[in-house]
């Protein structure tokens, strides 16, 4: 069985390919209770490939994947709804488990769009559709959460009271978070564990490890190192109770 | 109480109505319009079979059209022909077939007519235990897998990721397709099993803000098109099959004028 309870789910040394192409190889990563890990890495480097090998989806896989929950909530990069069917905000809260009306309020109103809950799905912007699919992963209080890139489309403000949103719920539920995103300065206050994707894991450990590793600071430039390794001192803020930022 | 040829054909297509009004949503959430129209139509080499071998008719149907279904899934994985392609290929070639052993059957007395639009007086009191302890069966399968079946035609990878086996699910209701042409093809006949499915959902899309709603408008609708049908039928001495399908465009066509209402009461 699983040595450490702490384990969500492991990848060991984990591939997928299409047609003869390898999306991604050779991943070991591993996702415990209470951990955010991030995957970082440019276009087409397999982050979501990674995401999906660990979510089971892809199952002709090289090498292999441990899963130790079935409770999971997941929040895809791409989804592409059929508008052939009715389906209120409501609707696709309850879609993959059934939830008290107050359990889907409350996560609703956590992201903020608790006004949007008797609207059709297809009349919403793309930042409300988003906050309503972080919204559905978080209410089923699953183990682990799979967020692809789960602020694209938010706006600035929003976007970092979700990151805090996603840290604190981590810490609440003690679930493990695989996190995949962009942006190298929201992301890495909270992130235990970076893991530098191309293809291949390029290079992986805590943020401050991965800032000094030479293959990122050839994969991301100088630049992006250089925010990494600053972030250890950017504390210019406090934590309130509602899990809001308040500035120093 | 089911002497009357008239009562037993009612109460056998309101028990249809009952299974044909939620299936005929994911038929067209799915977008499986098509594959309906091929199991019907491989019905008719069921029918053939059942009549050449003195076997039940529902059970031979039910068993051919799943043979097809499964067939198809085999063709999808195996061939490069798009799905429409090879939809069209095994519809026409199992009807044709059925058509040309029906041909050698010349020591039946065979009701093609009836066979293809539906007959009202060919529904016997075995029938009705049929569509009602099958249709029952039909329902509960559904209820069971509904919450995989339908957060998988939401989202695949969504139902995929979170542990609720779509593929399983997906498999159960393709059999659940084959079992409601079994079922309704004495009262609908095959060419028009199809319609029975997709229009009351239709109908229903056109009116519903949910997906509850839209299965139970279904379900009206396909109750109140079976029997405007079955009067229409009686009276002006039409084949049933069409008679319910004509009701049910009718409705159809008035849950069109409530989408105008509301997008005038929007603007």
């Amino acid at each position: 069985m699983n040595a450490n309870q702490n384990i969500l789910v492991k990848l060991k040394d984990a591939g997928f390919k299409i047609n003869d192409k390898w999306l991604v190889q050779g991943v070991s990563l591993q996702v415990e209770k209470g951990k955010i890990v991030t995957l970082i890495g440019p276009n087409g480097s397999g982050k979501s490939t990674t995401a999906k090998i660990a979510l089971g989806i892809y199952k002709k896989i090289e090498g292999e994947v441990e899963k130790y929950t079935n409770k999971i909530g997941y929040v895809p990069q791409k989804i592409s709804i059929d508008w052939t069917l009715p389906l209120r905000v409501n609707d696709f809260m309850v879609l993959t488990e059934s939830l008290k009306n107050e359990i889907i309020d409350e996560a609703l109103s956590l992201t903020g769009v608790i006004h949007l809950k008797d609207k059709n799905l297809g009349d919403l912007s793309g930042g409300e559709f988003q906050r309503v699919l972080l919204a559905r992963a978080i209410s089923k209080k699953p183990d682990l959460l799979v967020l692809d890139e789960p602020v694209q489309g938010v706006d600035f403000t929003g976007e970092i009271a979700l990151y805090e949103l996603i840290k604190k719920i981590s810490d609440e539920l003690n679930c493990g978070i695989l996190l995949i995103s962009h942006d190298l300065h929201t992301v890495m206050s909270a992130t235990d564990h970076v893991v530098c994707l191309n293809g291949h894991v390029c290079c992986s450990g805590t943020p401050m490890d991965v800032a000094k590793n030479n293959e990122y600071k050839a994969l991301f430039g100088e630049q992006a190192s250089q925010i990494l390794s600053r972030y250890e001192h950017r504390h210019d803020h406090i934590h309130t109770d509602e899990g809001k930022i308040k500035k120093n | 109480m089911f002497d009357d040829f008239f009562i037993r054909a009612l109460v056998a297509g309101i028990g249809v109505a009952f299974v044909t009004g939620p299936l005929g949503c994911f038929v067209i959430w799915r977008r499986l319009s098509y594959f309906g129209d091929t199991l019907a139509h491989s019905a008719l080499l069921g029918v053939t079979l059942a009549f050449t071998m003195e076997f039940n008719i529902a059970l031979s149907v039910f068993i051919i059209s799943s043979l097809i279904a499964l067939t198809l899934i085999q063709l999808q994985k195996r061939t490069n022909l798009p799905g429409d392609a090879l939809l069209g290929l095994l519809a026409h070639s199992s009807l044709a077939v059925g058509l040309v052993v029906i041909g050698f059957l010349t020591f039946i007395r065979f009701d093609i007519m009836g066979l293809l639009f539906g007959d009202i007086l060919a529904v016997t009191v075995d029938d009705l235990l049929i569509i009602w302890v099958g249709g029952a069966v039909i329902l509960l399968i559904l209820k069971l897998i509904w919450k995989p079946l339908f957060a998988s035609t939401v989202n695949y990878e969504l139902a995929e990721a979170e542990g609720l086996n779509p593929d399983r699910a997906k498999a159960i209701f393709t059999i659940l397709m084959a079992a409601i042409i079994a079922i309704s093809i004495k009262m609908v006949g095959l060419l028009l099993i199809t319609g029975m499915l997709i229009i009351p959902a239709a109908m229903a899309r056109n009116i519903s803000s949910s997906p509850q709603r839209m299965v139970i408008y279904s379900i009206i609708g396909g109750l109140l098109s079976v029997i405007l049908g079955l009067f229409t039928s009686l009276e002006f001495n039409t084949s049933s099959g069409p008679s319910i399908i004509t009701a049910a465009l009718f409705l159809f066509i008035l849950s069109l004028f409530n989408i105008k209402q509301s997008i005038k009461l929007k603007n």
